[in-house]
């Protein structure tokens, strides 16, 4: 069960020719592959492809109708083998991930898939996770569709662009016989606009239709000597029909006036900005009627030569607009021009930032150089820019710097990872700072305010196989950190299988939390809930076990903060041999709210007892330390000054959010806060006998009340 | 070279660069509804036949950290569909919705919100982040710089609390800021479009309203820029009755106008009415007598010109010295009627529903010696084995249902051991405690009248209990005993205030310590 569910958004993928779809450009992407005749879907979620997945998960029903296999792969590497169906049949395929992080995984296949070389169209969809609000590392997937030759596609950020290259993109491969790339950025991915639809395509031939034919071809197989003949074929055959298709298709497009002293080059996901730019500077209206030459390139590999070629020649200079790092275009435009003496000048990244996101600002003072320095005339009488310097520079602005907090992501309200790490903090009072080696997924955030633990981070399942070099007998053991979806996506085997292996002395904490979270919420191995479509309930302590490990704990309340800290401090502490394993879990707070919120709300509706818990701070116990603060994080635990002339600081205080977790009450009682905090239990709908019991407790409660507040002398504050 | 012959050359721009689209940023926490506000907006322009576009980069930061959409909304012209930009702009942006009035003074700092174009709608509340939580002592940024940055940022501004707004109207931010929006006319869209994008939605659509029309009202009707209501502000000073229906009350609020002086008369009663609500009308006495000797110091000093500074922050930090946090204190406070109203109120109990409290207790064997009377408590300390075997006994994480009859009755009767708290092994230690402070601070005073208020300031760092309370006497036995190693500075003041700041925020990282170590260094 994904965080939200998908309805609506499964609907949208039922609308044929003559409607208009309108939303999420990666829905568009769903549609799309829908509409080319796919037979099979695959992928790995992770933004900012995610919500393709979920909502091909939520859509058994359209994809039986069609007849399209729908898979969620265990990790990108099998996705990316997946599309091992296309090698020998005529089936299409389409798989998604994340990129760069999730093409790293997948590479091993995918160069053994480019390298054959495919019969049915195949197709990748990597959501290009770069610039800001990005969760990963700065790199470009463009250096894998080149090493391994696969068609990167790099569309305008216009869903009818992006469908129609879905399209082409399929006829593209098998024309080619080579696998496509798809690449989408982050602001498209999540980009609200609308295409024309046309009628979903059933494959002309399923995968079962397929696989009922097993069809054989040694030569397609990555071995010696056909390695070396598909290393040929690549060249010789497979780039240059795909460079005959994409000319023929006139995939890539040409925006402005054919005569002009200078022309811009740009990549596809480039342009929305490119025009945004250029009518800074009076060249262009703001539906794209540019006084400047456009060649966008909505394939960015290979550069088709004959194309740009000719749009550069006659020209005194163009500019590459390409987004990231190293600059591959610009360098291929070099050698493309030079080898045909063509004496245009190239501009690029001398004029352009060499990383980071090309946002219309940093393409407006780009190209202010390039015209400046090679067709000023251009720049005639220039309307004012946009420029915020002025206001930036203002005292009380610059002023304003020093007060705005960061404000960096953490854990959600409730979150049962919240009580492992302020166990772990405890343990670190106790026992001193550990090695942790973290993962990636939700708890990373421990590596930020207010935990901040955790070492490095080597990438999704990788935690324990990162603290790999500290197996040995050490004064303080090693903590590596692993999620639940990184233990299934290849930590089982690349983690606890090696620790088991080489009899590594660390401690091994797995956070279970029964879904993969940090992607929003999808069903793995190990959750517990029920899914007609898939296997689930396949306890971690078994897969752990079966593995060889032998000490392995399990908590099985992480908010249990007491039994965490004890269990930590047993592993690190104890004589045992081998890996220390310890299993903690508790449902994902997010998720869970979503189960439960409407069942609670329903139940009190038809007048059933239920008990709603949250947790309160008693300001007049509080002395405004924030001790507890710096051990939770929680988004519903804040402080709020009292109106009180005695009082220097703030106090804690617990807002409505609060989903009565239990983290604050077991934390201050493990470390001895302090009292203020309470748990307050709501009766709703209560028993008769509860009603007249409470009737008789509180009479009695008050009578004792009213005593001693007799017996005190009032002197209480206006 | 040419540069200087291009700016002369007598070109037209080629298109029109003023026909731009409207352009909207919503700056938001992850989890605050900036999504469900986007697609209002960009229905709200395609309703009208606009083209609309929105982009957001939700990633990690959907996990409450900050964030930003972004909306561009242009109608098409003969068909041809406009290009819309993925970010904004600094210096280009139509509209800033700010969900949160940090994240509002964070729009100002990338440029969005210019004088030129930038209609600023942000809602005055504040959701502090982790940094002004976790901080130890006050953290809070000043909102007060936001505001006078939007004063000097924006061409427009709305800002008002439109968190409360939509709570008071049973609906959630988004409602009411989409109806600020509204009230701006920042947009060529009229109230009955705004109120149909509302009702597709299809569920809380009547409180959606409610709270739209709300926050539309208010936006139009309430001054252009209400002041924002800072965290933080100081307490008011209390008003001084002249006297009460409770005789004790009475006579102790006589000598309170008898003996104080009128600067310090409003402190010294919030003073008085701590200290006689945590004991009994004897330590009201005993707290005017304690006052009365920091007030003769002041007149001998000549303080009254200088604001009392000296008897008012004496009258401050005696009363915090003299309601220390113990046990009794803790079951007083907790089987007060006020406190269960509190609750009840905070957790917004109805009639018909049933309300029970769990306290989280880890009394210590310290918590319990510091109960038992001074000799029996010298005596458990003089025998370390038992003690700890004790403790161990004691010392344990202990769940208190605080309205069953039974732990009711407990904490009422612990509570009302007030009376044995005089003569009890805490008491002595903190009289003990309390009498070196004072002394230290009167003789301080006497060669250096700003340093000893700074001593006085100390008593700030004593708070909590159990180990931050352990943690606080020792920072506040190093900055004390810091202080006299440099009385005799003519600067001394200000290094006190530094050590003492210091010390405030240090939660165990070592920066008093070095503060501190800078001291040593010189002297």
């Amino acid at each position: 069960m994904a965080e939200r569910s998908f309805a609506r958004e499964v609907e949208h993928l039922r609308l044929g020719a003559g409607d208009v779809f309108s939303g999420e450009a990666i829905l568009a992407i769903t549609k799309g592959l829908l509409q080319s005749g796919v037979a099979y879907v695959g992928g790995y979620q992770g933004s900012p492809i995610s919500h393709l997945i979920d909502v091909l998960a939520d859509a058994k029903d359209v994809l039986d109708e069609l007849g399209v296999n729908f898979q969620s792969s265990a990790n990108e590497s099998t996705a990316a083998a997946m599309l091992s169906a296309s090698v020998m049949y005529p089936v299409r395929g389409a798989v998604a991930w994340k990129s760069t992080v999730g093409t790293n995984v997948a590479s091993d296949a995918l160069s053994n898939l480019a390298s054959g070389g495919v019969t049915g169209g195949a197709m990748v969809i990597v959501g290009e996770d770069y610039g800001e609000g990005s969760s990963i590392m700065q790199e470009r997937s463009h250096a894998f569709a080149m090493k391994s030759q696969m068609w990167l596609l790099d569309p305008r950020p216009d869903h009818a662009c992006i469908v129609d290259l879905i399209e082409k993109g399929f006829q593209l491969s098998e024309a080619s016989n080579t696998p496509v790339m798809l690449q989408v950025r982050v602001r498209t991915c999540h980009m609200h606009g609308s295409f024309p639809c046309k009628d979903n395509v059933p494959p002309p031939l399923t995968v079962a239709q397929a696989q009922s034919n097993p069809k054989r071809d040694l030569g397609r197989i990555v071995l010696p000597p056909a390695a070396y003949e598909h290393e040929r074929e690549k060249i010789a055959q497979r780039l240059p029909a795909a460079i005959d298709f994409v000319r023929e298709h006139r995939l890539n497009e040409w925006f402005g006036p054919q005569e002009a002293p200078v022309g811009l080059i740009l990549q596809g996901g480039m342009y929305n900005n490119v025009i945004r730019a250029l009518q800074y500077l009076g060249l262009s209206d703001a539906y794209g009627n540019t006084q400047i030459p456009l060649y966008v390139m909505n394939v960015t590999y290979p550069m088709i030569d004959t194309e740009v070629a000719a749009f550069a020649e006659g020209k005194d200079a163009v500019l590459m607009i390409e987004e990231g790092q190293p600059e591959y275009l610009e360098q291929a435009l070099h050698t493309v021009l030079g080898r045909r003496g063509i004496a245009t000048r190239v501009r690029g990244k001398d004029v352009l930032p060499m990383a980071g996101d090309y946002t219309a600002q940093a393409l407006l003072t780009g190209l202010q150089r390039f015209l400046e320095e090679s067709a000023p005339r251009f720049l005639g009488n220039r309307p004012p820019v946009p420029d915020a310097a002025p206001v930036l520079a203002h005292p009380v602005v610059e002023k304003l710097k020093e007060v705005v907090p960061s404000r960096p992501p953490g854990l959600c309200t409730g979150c049962p990872e919240r009580p492992i790490f302020a166990a772990m903090k405890m343990v670190e009072q106790d026992l001193g700072a550990h090695h942790i080696a973290a993962d990636i997924g939700c708890h990373l955030f421990s590596i930020l305010p207010p935990f901040n633990l955790g070492n490095t981070t080597m990438g999704y399942g990788l935690g324990p196989a990162s603290a790999a070099a500290f197996g040995g007998k050490a004064e303080k053991r090693s903590i590596a950190v692993m999620g639940d979806g990184g233990f299934w996506h290849n930590g089982l085997t690349s983690g606890i299988g090696n620790a088991v292996y080489n009899k590594h002395d660390g401690v091994f904490l797995i956070v279970d939390n029964f879904y993969s979270s940090a992607t929003g919420g999808q069903d793995i191995l190990s959750s517990r809930a029920q899914n007609k479509d898939r296997a689930t309930n396949n306890p971690i302590i078994d897969a752990v076990k079966g593995m060889g490990a032998k000490w392995v704990r399990e908590v099985d309340r992480t908010y249990d903060v007491a039994r965490m800290r004890d269990t930590l401090k047993e592993a690190l502490t104890t004589e045992a041999e081998g890996p220390k394993i310890i299993i903690a879990s508790s449902e994902c707070m997010l998720n869970k709210q979503r189960r439960l919120k409407p069942l609670v709300a329903r139940k009190i509706k038809n007048g059933e007892r239920v008990v709603k818990e949250r947790f309160g701070v008693d300001e007049d116990v509080c002395t405004g330390d924030h001790a507890c603060i710096r051990l939770s994080g929680c988004p519903s635990l804040s402080v709020k000054q009292l109106d009180d002339p005695l009082r220097d600081d703030p106090v804690a205080a617990i807002d409505n959010s609060c989903v009565g977790c239990g983290n604050c009450g077991e934390v201050s009682e493990a470390v001895a806060l302090c009292p203020s905090f309470y748990r307050a239990d709501v009766v709703h709908n209560p028993t008769r006998w509860e009603r007249t019991t409470n009737r008789w407790r509180m009479a009695a409660i008050r009578f004792l009340q009213r005593r001693r507040t007799m017996r005190r002398p009032l002197m209480e504050m206006a | 070279m040419m540069l200087a012959d291009a700016l002369n050359l007598p070109l037209a721009p080629a298109g029109v660069a003023t026909e731009r689209p409207i352009s909207i940023a919503i700056v938001a926490m992850g989890g605050q509804g900036g999504g469900v506000l986007t697609g209002w907006i960009v229905r709200l322009a395609e309703d009208a036949g606009w083209v609309a576009q929105s982009t957001s980069v939700p990633g990690v930061a959907q996990r409450t950290g900050a964030t930003i959409y972004y909306v561009e909304m242009m109608p098409a012209s003969n068909g041809r569909r406009p290009i819309l930009a993925q970010m904004p702009t600094p210096g280009d942006v139509d509209i800033v919705l700010a969900s949160e009035f940090m994240e509002a003074g964070r729009s100002i700092l990338r440029g969005i919100v210019t004088p030129d174009r930038t209609t600023l709608i942000a809602s005055s509340h504040r959701s502090l982040a982790i940094a002004e939580k976790s901080a130890p002592g006050d953290g809070i940024a000043d909102s007060g710089s936001v505001l006078d940055a939007i004063g000097v940022t924006a061409r427009r501004q709305i800002v008002f609390d439109m968190d409360a707004l939509a709570v008071r109207n049973g609906s959630v931010i988004s409602a009411a800021m989409f109806g600020a929006l509204a009230g701006s006319e920042a947009l060529p869209f009229a109230v009955p479009a705004f109120h149909a994008v509302i009702q597709q939605e299809g569920k809380g659509v009547a409180a959606s309203l409610k709270a739209f029309d709300a926050a539309y009202a208010r936006a139009r009707s309430g001054p252009a820029a209400p002041p924002a209501v800072p965290e933080g502000a100081v307490p008011a000073m209390p008003a001084v009755p002249v006297t009460a229906p409770d005789r004790r009350v009475a006579r102790l609020l006589a000598r309170l106008h008898d003996e104080v002086p009128d600067a310090v008369r409003p402190i010294a009663y919030a003073g008085l009415a701590k200290v006689v609500d945590y004991q009994d009308e004897r330590y009201g006495d005993e707290y005017l007598d304690l006052l009365a000797k920091a007030v003769a110091i002041e007149d001998l000093l000549g303080g009254a010109p200088r604001g009392h500074g000296f008897a008012r922050n004496a009258a401050k930090y005696i009363a915090n010295a003299m309601a220390y946090d113990d046990v009794i204190r803790v079951a007083d406070l907790k089987t007060r009627p006020g406190r269960r109203a509190r609750v009840e109120r905070e957790v917004g109990v109805r009639a018909e529903q049933i309300l029970h409290t769990t306290e989280f207790m880890h009394p210590r064997m310290e918590e319990i010696a510091g109960t038992l009377p001074l000799g029996v408590g010298r005596w458990l300390q003089r025998r370390p084995r038992l003690y700890a075997f004790l403790d161990r006994r004691v010392s344990k994480g202990r769940r208190v249902r605080t309205y069953s009859i039974r732990w009711f009755l407990a904490l009422y009767l612990l509570g009302g051991l007030r009376g044995l708290r005089r003569g009890s092994l805490r008491h002595a230690a903190e009289v003990a405690h309390r009498d070196a402070w004072l002394r230290q601070a009167i003789d301080t005073a006497m060669q250096n009248y700003a340093l000893g208020i700074e001593v006085l300031k100390c008593r700030r760092l004593i708070k909590g209990y159990s180990d931050t309370h352990a943690r606080g006497l020792s920072k506040f036995d190093r900055v004390t005993a810091t202080i006299r190693r440099i009385e005799n500075r003519p600067d001394a003041a200000d290094w006190a205030r530094r050590l003492r700041e210091a010390a405030v925020k240090d939660s165990g990282d070592g920066s008093l310590d070095g503060v501190i170590r800078t001291i040593e260094s010189f002297c």
